[in-house]
């Protein structure tokens, strides 16, 4: 009797076994779906995730697959080719090489700070000092006399990286600087802290921070768009040679007039 | 014989088991110790130890201020939930009627279960404000503390308690027997007596203390800066690798896989001391 249990025990075990080995066949079949892999920035990674699920959505033959990395591995990956697109929130740099850029989006970074300073505005000259640590009093730049708190993002985001870029002309941020992890959690600690000062994509920006006007421009959507907010930076699709197939209609698809009603969804600038 | 057979086999599937955690804890250790030593050869072990700037974009690899900031975050939170820990073990145990205890105990247990991000969240928009008013950015080594505190308490006061209880009746019974007080007996017997599972208490809410990440990111500041004041803002260890591995290119990446290194030693370090010193302090009470 317990021999008839053993045995019925090894048929069980031996029928899930060739059951999970089916289901994972069936997983893997279908095997005619064409792949398209976008690697980079970190910054598009949401904006190309909605896209590529939209588009995903017509075309059920394609299968996007979207991998962050960085502004500089996409430029690497899709150079080598482990990348069909890569993505990159900052200019391309004369070391990198040349690759076709498709302009998908533009991003505003705004120079936020707590509701209650009454500093409404800063030159691009300023906002560096303040970051580069030789500026450290609101009152330096006409406001109360209290401590600047800077609040930045840490190394390596693509945030920090076009900011650098854009605002900080070689110098390094001050290493007394507070640093978050997100654009989320940049705009809370700028939220609670009265006197502080912050950066973050204008995609985040809302009421419980104010943003800077900068050189005398306000930090709002419309003066991005019409390009007199000097800290803007361009999120790129880049491929190393023009865009084939369903690369080209993925492609296509994002800078199309409904390609680009998502990356306004998201708070993003249309590129068109 | 069936019998037997299922006897043999669950003492070989219990040794499986008790071989694959040590066969993880080996794989974890050689695969940081692979991932981690290129970032020493090219860094060299004396300038990533002791180097005080940390600017991967420009091949700056030094932790002494992430160090220096987990150990800091770590004693201070010690030096509050030890004796606050403890002292609520021995109302646990000894003190609090049976009714009290049955509300308390179960309120303290259900501290482990909250999630380290809600312990992170409750301290940036509660503790850090206030720390403010006090002086600096709020988000700083004191804040840090105060919620690791409170993440640690748990551990110490359920462990204490039960160590507490675990002293044979006859201990207690002999003191008041003798004449001591309550207190007397609590102090001088009960407490020395339970001197080991409180040991295992601190070491295990001390471990927790050190391996904290995400409540520590969202209430330290995360500044690469050598802490000098509680009132300062700083980063530890376990930020230092959760902030930048999403980013970090393959050098960057071999240095965060050194700060990982770095820690495991400091954790080995840190609880062979604690057991020592405080297995000497029982000695040199019973001697005494």
């Amino acid at each position: 009797m317990l021999n008839k249990t053993s045995k019925a025990r090894v048929a069980v075990t031996v029928s899930g076994i060739i059951l999970l080995a089916g289901l994972f066949l069936i997983g893997c079949g279908g095997g005619t779906a064409h792949t398209i892999t976008e690697a980079g920035s970190t910054t598009v990674q949401p904006l190309a995730e909605k896209l590529a699920n939209a588009f995903m959505e017509d075309h059920t033959d394609v299968k996007i697959i979207i991998q962050g990395g960085g502004s500089s591995t996409g430029v690497r990956s899709c150079n080598d080719g482990t990348a069909d697109i890569g993505a990159a929130s900052r200019e391309l740099k004369s070391s990198e090489p040349a690759l076709i850029t498709h302009l998908l989006a533009l991003d505003g970074i705004a120079i936020a700070t707590h509701p209650s300073n009454s500093v409404d505005g800063l030159t691009t000259e300023q906002v560096k000092d303040v970051y580069a640590g030789t500026i450290t009093n609101w009152s330096e730049v006409g406001g109360d006399d209290e401590d600047i708190v800077i609040i930045a993002r840490e190394e390596g985001s693509g945030t920090r990286d076009a900011f650098e870029e854009l605002v900080m002309d070689e110098e390094l941020i001050t290493s007394g600087a507070i640093l978050q992890p997100s654009n989320g959690a940049l705009r809370t600690s700028v939220a609670i802290t009265p006197y502080s000062i912050g950066f973050l994509s204008f995609g985040y920006v809302d009421d419980s921070a104010k943003s800077l006007s900068i050189d005398g421009v306000a930090g709002t959507v419309e003066n991005v768009k019409s390009g007199a907010y000097p800290i803007v930076r361009p999120l790129y699709f880049l491929t190393r040679e023009e865009p084939t197939g369903q690369v080209k209609d993925f492609i296509d698809f994002c800078l199309s007039a409904e390609g680009q009603i998502i990356v306004e969804e998201e708070g993003y600038i249309s590129a068109q | 014989m069936s019998r037997y057979f299922i006897d043999r086999a669950s003492k070989n599937i219990v040794f499986v088991c008790a071989f694959a955690s040590i066969l993880v804890l080996i794989a974890i250790f050689v695969f940081v110790l692979k991932e981690g030593l290129p970032a020493f050869q090219r860094v060299g072990i004396i300038d990533f130890l002791f180097g005080t700037e940390w600017r991967p974009g420009i091949g700056e690899f030094g932790i002494l201020p992430m160090i220096i900031g987990s150990l800091y975050v770590t004693f201070g939170a010690m030096l509050l939930a030890v004796p606050l820990g403890i002292g609520c073990a021995i109302l646990l145990a000894e003190v609090a009627p049976f009714k009290a205890r049955q509300i308390i105990r179960p309120a303290v247990e259900l501290l482990v279960g909250i999630p380290s991000v809600v312990y992170g969240l409750v301290g940036m928009l509660l503790i850090v404000p206030v720390i403010r008013e006090i002086g600096g950015a709020g988000f700083s080594i004191l804040a840090a503390s105060i919620v690791l505190a409170a993440m640690m308490l748990p551990t110490i006061i359920s462990i204490s308690e039960d160590a507490i209880r675990a002293v044979p009746r006859g201990y207690k019974e002999g003191a008041l027997a003798m004449g001591a007080t309550h207190w007397q007996t609590i102090w001088h017997v009960l407490l020395p007596a339970a001197r080991s599972g409180i040991t295992a208490a601190v070491v295990l809410g001390m471990g927790r203390a050190i391996g904290e990440t995400m409540a520590m990111i969202m209430v330290i500041g995360n500044s690469v800066k050598i802490p000098v004041s509680p009132l300062d803002s700083g980063r530890t260890l376990t930020g230092n690798i959760a902030m930048e591995i999403t980013y970090a290119d393959p050098e960057h990446m071999n240095a965060l896989f050194a700060t990982g290194i770095v820690l495991f030693f400091l954790i080995v370090i840190l609880n062979g001391t604690a057991i020592i010193a405080l297995k000497r302090g029982g000695r040199a009470y019973n001697a005494g």
